[in-house]
């Protein structure tokens, strides 16, 4: 196949989410993709296998031995200030942790997209939300915090990993697209990002001057460390960190709403079950009952303030999830009593339809 | 004659490499960590490429390099060395890059991102410090003690049938497609020393020739870990060490 056929320029394409991922990493620049098969998020590593990014962007795509690995190669990538970024799904993840929380100490930008399936243990190829806390909670040892991008569609999936990155340099951490096995393998219509060139090492050197490119006369030597023996040094980085998630906070919060202006009762949902629950909605106003929808975008930073507003126009909140109830949490301390906040959730790989949404909400909120 | 008379640049016969800074090490005397980390640094100097190099630090006693060697370094995980290698050579392939790492980070915790650095044949140099037990965390067994060794976890001495048998990780390194210089070297005389100064410079020098991995296994002292002064731990080196590792090549293609 040749290049030009394969870095199609024609922008609106049918493809799946895993793919979409793939195509829009090579198109933002990304230097470096390492990964590890798992189901079911593989075709993003076959997609970049078949791009064959080396011979057009001369990105770095590498199957390494293990997830262990693949984020350790990551961490040295993103050291040398480049765009690094891994993919997998749950069981994936977990074994990702300590180099995640090393990338977070060692203030390391990248990308990690999991492409949930159902837990614990091996568990299922089967789609699921259930590493809401271990994304959303830490998931790692010590303090900190991921930003979290929920996609709900193939197209959010190609936009996500652009901005992804952004965020991932802005705030000099590792931020986590959290699908789900059905965003992963379904085909949606989407409009590709358009081509950015690859940072030079010029431009690392200028915008990551923390870099490890190699000691030049001009500088000190550059470490890429999370090690601070002592416990006030580490507090410091500890505060540095905090004052970060602080600000992402204030600034970096996304959701969506869907008919919350007049609801009676509100669904907090976010990726595949947000889609689920818009229909909810839809057969609720049918039937008379004023039901919104609230999806998160950002799990982390979570819509707090938003949803706490709305606590005090709605008789009810009903969180919807393919867990047995995480996020719940978090719409629950938003809301901090103020209205009932029921759960309804499908767990093991089955996805709830918005029959059975409505189904609870009524019986739950209604009663 | 006082302290400035003798301290004078006429009486210079010999600098310590500009690479290596005047941080004091934490090192325990006779540790051959320093030794090699100075060797590190002369090679780097000599060869003038301390804007070309990036040093890749392992958890254990060596966890501070960053320290004393004015190069450009990223400290990785316990045993996940060669993975970050991987990344930053395939991403700045006109770049030195080598891991330092200790028995426990490359042979126990490490073997798998060691073994398939290796045999994906990346062009880094892994500079490997057996000293046979974990010095860092106080002197606990190692995959590489030796039959009957004594540490805190093998207060009796290492147990065949309980612990399993002493890795001889260079040799398994050397059996790989993606090796092509595998050596073992000590650094506990002067001509040692200059021997293993050679061998890590042409670990150094294969990582720009596309010719694989280089792997320069220096069997050391850990004189607190071992309880020994540091010129018995020589001798115990010399009687004990040296007949399980062999000093020498085992592969330079
Ligand atoms: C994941 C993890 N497990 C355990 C440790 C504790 N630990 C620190 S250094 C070390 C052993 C180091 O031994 P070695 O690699 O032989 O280096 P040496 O200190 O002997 O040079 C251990 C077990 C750690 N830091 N991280
Ligand atoms: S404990 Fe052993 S390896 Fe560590 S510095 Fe002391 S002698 Fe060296
Ligand atoms: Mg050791």
């Amino acid at each position: 196949m040749s290049t030009e056929k394969k870095h199609n320029t024609e922008e609106v394409r049918l493809m799946k989410g895993n793919e979409a991922i793939a195509h829009a990493a090579i198109r933002c620049g990304c230097d470096g993709y390492f990964g590890y098969p798992i189901t079911p998020q593989s075709e993003i590593m076959e997609t970049l296998m078949d791009l064959e990014p080396w011979n057009t962007t001369g990105m770095v795509v590498l199957q390494a031995e293990s997830e262990t690995a693949s984020i350790n190669m990551v961490y040295g990538a993103a050291g040398c200030g480049k765009k690094a970024m891994t993919s997998s799904s749950s069981p994936g993840v977990s074994l990702m942790q300590e180099g995640i929380s090393y990338m977070v100490g060692a203030e390391l930008p990248c990308v990690i997209v999991n492409v949930m399936r159902g837990g614990p243990g091996l568990g299922t190829i089967q789609p699921s939300q259930a590493d809401y806390f271990q994304t959303v909670k830490g998931g790692g040892h010590g303090d900190y915090k991921l930003i979290t991008l929920a996609p709900a569609s193939v197209q959010e999936m190609a936009d996500f990993m652009v901005k992804s990155f952004d965020l991932a340099f802005k705030y000099r951490t590792p931020v986590m697209i959290l699908a789900d096995g059905i965003i992963g393998q379904m085909m949606e219509k989407v409009v590709l990002p358009p081509f950015t060139p690859r940072w030079t090492e010029e431009e690392i050197r200028e915008q990551t001057p923390w870099a490890t490119l190699g000691k030049t006369p001009d500088r000190k030597p550059n470490v890429i460390n999370s090690l601070r023996l002592e416990a006030a040094d580490m507090e410091k980085l500890n505060l540095v960190l905090q004052s970060r998630y602080r600000e992402i906070e204030q600034k970096e919060v996304l959701f969506e709403e869907f008919e919350c202006a007049d609801a009676d009762y509100i669904i907090v949902a976010f990726g595949i079950t947000a889609r689920i629950c818009q229909k909810t909605v839809e057969l609720a106003r049918q039937k008379g009952i004023k039901a919104g929808l609230i999806r998160p975008i950002t799990l982390y930073p979570f819509p707090t303030a938003q949803i706490k507003e709305y606590a005090d126009k709605v008789k009810g909140m009903i969180s919807v999830e393919m867990s047995a109830g995480q996020m719940i949490e978090d719409v629950r301390l938003a809301v901090n009593g103020k209205v009932p906040v029921e759960f309804y959730g499908r767990m093991g790989g089955i996805v709830p339809s918005p029959e059975e949404v409505l189904e609870a909400l009524e019986n739950k909120l209604i009663g | 004659m006082n302290i400035a008379d003798i301290i004078n640049p006429a009486n210079l016969v010999m600098e310590k490499t500009k690479v290596m800074n005047d941080t004091p090490m934490h090192y325990c005397p006779g540790c051959s960590h320093g030794v090699v980390h100075k060797l590190i640094g002369e090679i780097i100097e000599e060869m003038d490429i301390q804007d070309k190099t990036i040093g890749i630090a392992p958890v254990g006693c060596a966890v501070f390099a960053y320290q004393y060697l004015d190069i450009d370094w990223q400290q990785a995980a316990h045993g996940r060395a060669p993975a970050l290698a991987t990344a930053v050579k395939r991403l700045l392939p006109d770049r030195y890059v080598f891991t330092y790492q200790g028995d426990g980070d490359l042979a126990a915790i490490g073997t798998a991102e060691t073994i398939h650095a290796a045999n994906r044949g990346e062009n880094i140099t892994i500079i490997f410090i057996n000293n046979g037990i974990y010095g860092m965390t106080g002197g606990q067994m190692a995959p590489t003690t030796l039959q009957g060794m004594k540490s805190s976890t093998s207060p009796t001495g290492r147990d065949i049938p309980r612990n399993g048998f002493p890795l001889n990780i260079t040799n398994l390194l050397a059996q790989l497609e993606g090796t092509c210089y595998v050596t073992r070297q000590s650094v506990h005389t002067v001509a040692s020393v200059r021997k293993c100064k050679k061998a890590i410079q042409k670990g150094f020098e294969n990582s720009m020739l596309n010719k694989g991995t280089s792997v320069i296994e220096i069997v050391s002292t850990c004189s607190s870990g071992w309880k020994m002064t540091p010129a018995d731990s020589n001798d115990w080196m010399v009687e004990n060490m040296f007949p399980a590792y062999p000093m020498g090549d085992l592969k330079n293609i």
